[in-house]
């Protein structure tokens, strides 16, 4: 290998990167772009949710409850209809999507052993907001009778469940996504980065004239990918800034080991890229496959959104095949839990593994001519 | 005399499609060598496979004395090569494709400035340094792409139609640059399908479906035919060269602008005969002269010589 011939190639892929508007934007603007839109899109987040209440018992205990709700940021009593008669429409028409019942013997019903019970009506039509609305719906009644309890009411409670949540306590999940969304983002663009870089040689003919100098195909590779490795932290490093300036996610991790860790999976990321581009020669083509190859396995089989250990056996499988997997929990790893080597060693090795393989596989796409 | 250049029974097989047929030949230090014939006819794929572009399927050959199956980065270092389509970087300026050709051919920091300049006076384009590459006209395109190709003062020089394209002063000035790069001592292997800029060459190989058909100087390879050729200028060459492939002692024509060449059997009886027969096809006859052979008269000649038509 031959450093001169090696910076040479560098040099001249990055001049050609400062005057392609689009492999600019691609590198620049993109990646960005996405980390807002699905920063802000993408929020199992329910909050404010639109309710009515159902108050017959109209006392001073059932009041309390009501304010309880109010209170706790998460809903919004719009309706106060007055029988039962008028729940119907309400949910039928989406007005709200949560109706709590409180029956007349509410606070009667409070000093006895058995306890009160309300009603909780949901839309379920959206599950999943329903789901989340019901839990909190039962951890506002939770906390409730546990202060009835502890004002020195005769409620047992002999076994409470006191649940706490690690690593992201809020359960915000924007502190969820957006360290998984560094990683789908960089998956994503850095194979569509290089995906044009060889088949743009071949297009123009300027491979030929590069095939008929001295240089190797190892300098042509390393030396194309100095300019994108460089973008790519970049990158990341914009990311990451973001994700902790604009979203407050949390970086409890090592920095440096962030750092070794993503350069690893650019090397590999990059060189895929830059393998599909040199194996079908056509830009246009390789931007698709590139795109095709790393959009879906890292959005849907990274473990991103859809937690991978819930997954059937088989897509679980094809799930190891996925670089993004490992990046994924690198980074949701080092920003939420802070964790280091002992850890994510195993991730760690697949980095290297990836980074070798897709080196091997760009060297070995180019033309066996190429000294 | 050293030989620069030496290839033995160099084959190369598409599929089942033979574009380069056991060929032989050697090139001496210093010499410009042609390879003439129809496109199809071998030419590219053999420069291919002594630039080290493409593989040989079975053969081998020597470029500046490293074999071009094992030695194949040496091969490079020693050669300049540029291709029949315009292939520098016409995203970077003129003088940062210097600079990358430099870089690749391992031009030190010590020569590097003199043979900057000396590229961009050669291709004059010392004002234009700046200028995007794909913005300049082909001529200059040519002459830079001939510059980067020499940037390290490569013994062999590879030119595979270099001046496809330009206008014949451009070819005549690009002529002028490779004698001056020959005079130097730099072996020259040139392919062409133009006629006139075989003759520059001081030997020339005659390619036809991927054999060389003849090889010698141009003058022997015109003196090397023995029928005559009678130039015909006619009021219409189309359809007198209708009339004449069919007429009896003329054994080949072929259009030259508004005349015609025949080769003939007989220059006295064809002298005869010719106006006679275009005559009674209603057409005139201006002129009819004999004339020294062209390339082009050698080329068609070995063709039929070697018992084939011509390919492309």
């Amino acid at each position: 290998m031959n450093l001169t011939r090696l910076w040479a190639v560098s040099r001249k892929e990055a001049i050609q990167l400062r005057r392609d508007p689009r492999s600019l934007a691609m590198a620049f603007l993109l990646p960005v772009a996405l980390l807002i839109f699905f920063g802000y899109a993408i929020s199992y987040d329910v909050k404010n949710i639109e309710m009515a209440v159902l108050d017959e018992s109209g006392s001073e205990r059932s009041r309390a409850l009501i304010e309880a709700f109010e209170s706790s940021g998460y809903f919004n009593v719009i309706e106060y209809p007055a029988s039962y008669g008028e729940l119907d429409p309400l949910l039928d028409r989406g007005r709200v999507r949560l109706v709590l019942v409180i029956p007349p013997t509410f606070e009667t019903d409070l000093q006895t052993v058995r306890g009160a019970a309300v009603q909780i009506l949901l839309d379920g039509a959206d599950a999943n907001t329903a789901t989340i609305a019901q839990n909190y719906a039962t951890a506002i009644l939770a906390r409730y009778s546990a202060n009835v309890v502890s004002q020195g009411r005769s409620l047992v409670l002999p076994a409470e469940a006191e649940t706490r949540v690690w690593f992201n306590e809020t359960l915000e999940s924007r502190n969820m996504i957006v360290p998984g969304l560094v990683a789908v983002i960089m998956s994503i663009i850095a194979a569509m980065l290089t995906a044009l870089t060889i088949a743009r040689e071949w297009e123009r003919g300027t491979m030929e004239q590069l095939s008929a100098t001295p240089v190797q195909r190892l300098e042509v590779v390393l030396g194309k990918l100095l300019p994108y490795v460089a973008i790519g932290l970049f990158d990341v490093a914009v990311a990451i800034v973001a994700g902790l300036l604009v979203f407050d996610v949390p970086l409890r991790g090592n920095i440096l080991l962030l750092t070794v860790l993503t350069l690893l999976f650019l090397l590999g990321a990059l060189s895929f890229g830059m393998f599909i581009s040199a194996a079908v020669k056509s830009q246009v083509l390789a931007t698709q496959v590139a795109l095709q190859t790393t959009y879906l396995p890292a959005i849907l089989l990274s473990g991103f959104i859809f937690s991978i250990s819930t997954m059937p056996l088989a897509l679980r499988a094809i799930t190891y095949a996925v670089p993004a997997r490992y990046y994924v929990t690198v980074t949701k790893g080092i920003f939420l839990k802070g964790v280091g080597p002992g850890v994510l060693w195993v991730e760690a090795v697949a980095m290297v593994i990836f980074a070798a393989v897709g080196l091997t596989l760009a060297i070995r796409s180019f033309k066996k001519e190429l000294a | 005399m050293p030989e620069a250049v030496q290839v033995r029974e160099l084959t190369r097989k598409f599929g089942d499609f033979v574009a380069v047929d056991r060929v032989s030949f050697a090139v001496e230090e210093g010499e410009i060598f042609g390879f003439l014939g129809p496109n199809g006819a071998g030419k590219t794929t053999t420069i291919k496979m002594l630039t080290g572009l493409l593989h040989p399927t079975s053969g081998s050959a020597w470029v500046a004395g490293f074999d071009v199956l094992k030695q194949i980065e040496s091969v490079k270092a020693n050669l300049g090569y540029m291709s029949q389509l315009f292939s520098l970087y016409p995203d970077l300026t003129v003088l940062e494709n210097i600079q990358l050709f430099a870089g690749l051919y391992g031009v030190g920091n010590d020569r590097f400035a003199e043979r900057r300049d000396w590229v961009l006076e050669m291709a004059r384009l010392s004002d234009h340094g700046d200028r995007l590459t794909g913005e300049l006209p082909l001529g200059f395109k040519q002459r830079l792409a001939l510059g980067c190709a020499v940037l390290h003062q490569p013994p062999i020089l590879f030119l595979d139609e270099p001046t496809s394209g330009v206008d014949p002063i451009s070819r005549r000035n690009f002529w002028d640059l490779i004698y001056g790069f020959a005079a130097t001592g730099t072996t020259v292997l040139v392919s062409t399908h133009y006629m006139e800029e075989a003759e520059y060459c001081h030997r020339i190989a005659v390619m036809n479906r991927g054999s060389i058909i003849a090889l010698d100087r141009p003058a022997a390879l015109k003196g090397a035919i023995r029928e005559p050729i009678l130039e015909v200028t006619v009021d219409n060459a189309p359809r007198a060269v209708e009339t004449l492939r069919r007429a009896p002692g003329v054994l080949e024509v072929t259009m030259f602008g508004r005349a015609v060449h025949a080769m003939v059997e007989d220059r006295a009886t064809a002298q005869r005969e010719i106006p006679r027969l275009l005559s009674a096809a209603g057409q005139r006859v201006e002129s009819i002269e004999p004339i020294e052979p062209s390339l082009e008269d050698v080329f068609v000649s070995f063709v039929k010589r070697a018992g084939g038509t011509v390919a492309g």
